[in-house]
C-alpha cells in the first residue's frame, strides 16, 4: 500500500484518479470479505465524491491535503451513504441525518469514506467478538481475534484495504487492535479531536484517532482532525503540529507493565525496542506507576457508570429498532433487551449499581478519587520524563472464543491501556516486531497531555529499525 | 464482598429499563457478582481528603455569543430517524 502522501500526489498529478483509488479500495474490500472487518460499503456515494474530486483537479482547483484518499470509519461514527449500527441490533437500520465532525473534516480535505468497520457492539469489548454481526478475524492469523473494540478498523489497514481508518479509544480500543494486527494506532490527548457525531460510550475517557500503516500517515491525519469544534464542548484549541525531528528524550519504562502475567515474547520485543531507544541516544530507565494495579477497578466502575447514562437514549422511541409492546415501559424494556448484546447489558447494570444511592460513594466516587491519585502519579513522572514506554497488551492476539465465557478475563487485557484514558494523556501503539509464530507485538508510548506530536515523532524515528 | 441476588439483578434491570429473560438474570447474577468483587478492591486504597476527578481537561466555562448555530439538519430529517411518526411528531404507545 502506498503511503497517503503518495496517493495524494498521484491523484493530484493525474497519474491516478480519485475514482481509480476508490474502485481499487472497494475491490480489495470485497476480496477480503472473509475477515468480516467491514460492515457496510458506501460505494455509490464514494464514487460520486471521487468524481467530484477528479473534476476539481481537472479544473485546477485545490482538492485538499487528502485528495482522493479512501478511508473507512468505525461503525460508531455517523456517516452518510450506509447505516451507522455501532455493531448493535438496536441501530441495525439507523441512517444518520448528520455526519461526525471528524468525517466532515476529512472530507473537506478530499478524503473519501468508502465504508464502515466492525466493532464490539457500542465499542464494549476487546476482541470484536461482541459485534452483533459476528467477529472480525485477525489479519495475520484467522483463528485469532482482531482485538477491539476497533478490530475492523485495525484489520482493514493491516490488510491494505485502505491506508487509514478511524477508531475510538475508551480504554484501549484503538491501541490494542493496532498491536494485535501490526499497525499504528493513535489515542490522542483527551479533547484533541471532536467526538461530535460519534456514538458516546464513556464521555470522560472517549477519544477518537487514526489507525494507519506508518507514523507519517498518522501525523497527516491527526493534523487534519485536531482542533476545536463548537459542537463538542470538550475539544481543546488546535495544538497539534507535526514535529520533524525528535530531540534526545528522557524515557521511563513502566515497571508495572513488565511484570508477572506478561507474555515472555511480548517482554522480549519490548526490551528490544528499549535497547533501540538507547542505541538512538535516548536516556531510558525504569520507573514506577504503582496505581496501575488499581486501574482496571477504576475503569470498570467509571466507564460502566457513564455507559449506563449514555446508553439510556436507546429506548426504541427516537431512533433504532422498536420492539412490539402494549405499553411504554414494556416498549423500553423489550427494545433494549432485544437491541443490546450481553456485554452492553452487563455494563449498563454495573453502571446502574455503582451509581445507585447507597453504593455511589463506595464505588463511583471512590473510583473518581482514585483517578485523581493516578493523575498525580502520572504528573510526577512527567516532571522527570518526556515519555513512558511499555507493552500495549500483556499477550499477542488470543484465539477466537478463548475469553468469551469470562468477562473479567476479557477485561484483564485492558490493564496497560486504561491508565492513559483515565488520565486523559496521549498514547500510541506502534509495531515492534512479531513473535516466533509471526504474531504482531506493539509498543506503547505514553506522553504528557498535548505531547501527541512529540510521541509520534519519536515513534517515526524508530520505524527505520523495523523495516 | 458484593453479593448479588437474583432480586438485585431484577431491581437493577428495572432501574435500567431492561426486560431480562430468566436465563439472562441467572447468568448476569454470576457475572455481576464477579465484576463487583473485582472492582471492590478499590476499597483498600486510602483516598482520605482526595478530591474526585470527573473530567480531565480542566474545563472552565467559556462564553460565546448567544447565537443559534445551524446543524444543517431539518426537523423532517430528524423525525425520520424515529421508528414511528405521526403529524410531525414521534408516535409512542399510550402513556396514560
Amino acid at each position: 500500500m502506498a503511503n497517503i502522501q503518495n496517493i495524494v500526489d498521484a491523484v493530484s498529478s493525474g497519474s491516478s484518479s480519485a475514482v481509480q483509488q476508490v474502485q481499487d479500495a472497494l475491490k480489495r474490500a470485497n476480496d477480503k470479505k472473509d475477515f468480516n472487518a467491514i460492515l457496510s460499503l458506501t460505494e455509490e456515494r464514494a464514487l460520486k465524491r471521487a468524481e467530484e474530486i477528479d473534476t476539481k483537479i481537472k479544473n485546477g482547483e485545490n482538492a485538499g491535503r487528502l485528495a482522493g484518499v479512501p478511508f473507512i470509519a468505525k461503525d460508531n461514527f455517523l456517516t452518510f451513504g450506509s447505516p451507522t449500527t455501532a455493531a448493535s441490533k438496536i441501530l441495525e437500520n439507523f441512517e444518520t441525518p448528520i455526519q461526525a465532525t471528524s468525517v466532515e473534516k476529512l472530507e473537506a480535505e478530499g478524503a473519501i469514506c468508502i465504508g464502515k468497520a466492525n466493532l464490539d457492539a457500542f465499542a464494549h469489548g476487546g476482541s470484536t467478538e461482541n459485534s452483533a454481526y459476528g467477529p472480525t478475524k485477525n489479519a495475520v492469523d484467522t483463528t485469532r481475534v482482531a482485538g477491539g473494540s476497533s478490530g475492523g478498523s485495525a484489520v482493514a489497514v493491516a490488510l491494505d484495504i485502505v491506508p487509514f481508518t478511524l477508531g475510538s479509544d475508551t480504554g484501549g480500543s484503538i491501541r490494542q487492535p493496532a498491536s494485535f494486527n501490526g499497525v499504528v494506532g493513535v489515542k490522542p490527548t483527551y479533547g484533541t479531536v471532536s467526538r461530535f457525531g460519534v456514538v458516546a460510550m464513556a464521555s470522560s475517557t472517549d477519544v477518537i484517532g487514526p489507525i494507519t500503516k506508518n507514523v507519517a500517515d498518522a501525523e497527516l491525519v491527526m493534523d487534519v482532525l485536531a482542533g476545536k469544534d463548537h459542537y463538542d464542548a470538550t475539544t481543546l484549541p488546535d495544538f497539534f503540529k507535526p514535529q520533524k525531528e525528535i530531540s534526545k528524550q528522557k524515557i521511563g519504562i513502566i515497571k508495572e507493565f513488565m511484570g508477572d502475567g506478561v507474555d515472555t515474547e511480548v517482554l522480549s520485543k519490548t526490551n528490544e525496542y528499549i535497547e533501540k531507544l538507547r542505541a538512538d541516544g535516548h536516556e531510558v530507565e525504569e520507573v514506577s506507576l504503582p496505581l496501575v494495579s488499581m486501574c482496571l477497578a477504576m475503569y470498570y466502575i467509571i466507564v460502566p457508570a457513564e455507559v449506563s447514562s449514555n446508553l439510556a437514549r436507546y429506548d426504541g422511541i427516537r431512533y433504532g429498532v422498536r420492539a412490539d409492546a402494549n405499553d411504554l415501559s414494556e416498549l423500553y424494556g423489550k427494545s433494549r433487551d432485544q437491541g443490546f448484546e450481553a456485554e452492553n447489558k452487563r455494563r449498563i447494570l454495573i453502571g446502574s449499581y455503582v451509581l445507585s444511592s447507597g453504593y455511589y460513594d463506595a464505588y463511583y466516587n471512590k473510583a473518581a478519587k482514585a483517578r485523581t491519585l493516578l493523575i498525580q502519579q502520572f504528573d510526577s513522572l512527567f516532571e522527570k520524563y518526556d515519555v513512558l514506554v511499555g507493552p500495549v497488551v500483556p499477550t499477542p492476539a488470543f484465539k477466537l472464543g478463548e475469553n468469551t465465557d469470562d468477562p473479567l478475563k476479557m477485561y484483564m487485557t485492558d490493564v496497560m491501556t486504561t491508565p492513559a484514558n483515565l488520565a486523559g494523556v496521549p498514547a500510541i501503539s506502534a509495531p515492534a516486531g512479531v513473535t516466533k509464530e509471526g504474531l504482531p507485538v506493539g509498543i506503547q508510548l505514553i506522553g504528557q497531555r498535548r505531547s501527541d506530536a512529540a510521541l509520534l515523532a519519536l515513534a517515526r524515528s524508530m520505524e527505520a529499525h523495523y523495516e | 464482598m458484593a453479593s448479588i441476588s437474583k432480586d438485585d439483578v431484577v431491581y437493577l434491570a428495572g432501574l435500567s429499563n431492561l426486560s431480562l429473560t430468566d436465563e439472562e438474570v441467572e447468568s448476569l447474577q454470576g457475572d455481576l457478582g464477579n465484576i463487583l468483587d473485582y472492582v471492590g478492591q478499590l476499597s483498600s486504597l486510602d483516598t482520605e481528603g482526595v478530591e474526585p476527578t470527573y473530567q480531565v481537561n480542566d474545563l472552565e466555562n467559556v462564553d460565546r455569543p448567544d447565537e443559534v448555530i445551524d446543524y444543517g439538519v431539518t426537523r423532517e430529517e430528524l423525525l425520520a430517524t424515529a421508528p414511528e411518526q405521526k403529524d410531525n411528531q414521534i408516535k409512542v404507545p399510550k402513556v396514560i
